[in-house]
């Protein structure tokens, strides 16, 4: 059998969102790329345009959908990136803590934004 | 029969004469990694304009737009997340088990697709820029 060097838990429910928030970033991070800098040009933005786009229902929950993965996938990557440097005991535990509480501030925000440009807030 | 192999220490970059593709695919997807978090922090920052108002946020943006610098890195940015998307479905397809044998041509493919996509984006972010 193969011997194993990655320093993820496969046993983890983490080490399985990683992935799966990976596979759903893939289409939408390109999807967002392209709607807004190809078919629409970041220079003419207004929030007008970003208002129609953001009433829209499906595009609303795609994009906060986007938010919550993209933090979740970032954050845990950048836990793991330090657990992979050697980080771990009380050390391990108050990074986990600030990253989490940092995420959760930004998924917070990014929704208070969201809702700002459907106009409706 | 598969061998041992005795990788030494990864994380100690001052070997990086000694690195091979796949070690470079994974210091590349990490320092991709750190630059799309990070970005996304600031992109957040920035478009909470919006709450202030729909003219601030217009305001703000656009003027964003109107600097040659700010669309320089936006090709940078788009090489950053091109190269993490292409390197992360290399990835997910070696977790799926397969293409392994060949990580390090798909790491090059990676690449040379990374390239080409950024450098096809240029006019479209440099339009209207001068």
């Amino acid at each position: 059998m193969a011997e194993r060097y990655s320093s993820f838990d496969r046993r983890g429910w983490a080490w399985f969102l990683q992935r799966l928030t990976a596979a759903f970033l893939v289409i939408v991070l390109a999807f967002h790329f392209m709607l807004l800098h190809f078919v629409n040009h970041a220079y003419e933005i207004t929030f007008l345009g970003s208002q129609a786009r953001m009433s829209q229902v499906g595009y609303f929950v795609t994009m906060v959908l986007f938010l919550v993965t993209a933090t979740f996938h970032g954050v845990n990557g950048v836990f793991n990136a330090l657990v992979n440097q050697g980080l771990k005991g009380t050390q391990k535990k108050v990074v986990l803590g600030v990253l989490a509480i940092a995420g959760v501030g930004l998924v917070v925000q990014g929704i208070r934004l969201a809702l700002a440009m459907t106009g409706l807030v | 029969m598969s061998q041992s192999h005795n990788r030494g220490l990864i994380e100690d970059f001052g070997r990086w004469r000694e690195f091979a593709p796949g070690m470079w695919a994974w210091i590349f997807h990490k320092f991709t990694g750190w630059v799309l978090i990070g970005y996304l922090f600031t992109h957040v920052a920035v478009l909470s304009t919006a709450i202030s108002g729909p003219q601030l946020y217009t305001t703000t943006l656009r003027s964003l737009e109107s600097l040659l610098l700010v669309r320089v890195l936006e090709v940078g940015l788009l090489a950053v997340a091109t190269f993490h998307i292409m390197n992360g479905i290399r990835l997910l397809f070696i977790d799926l088990g397969v293409g392994l044998e060949s990580q390090d041509k798909s790491f090059y493919a990676s690449l040379v697709l990374t390239g080409a996509i950024a450098v096809a984006s240029v006019p479209t972010f440099l339009s209207g820029a001068f």
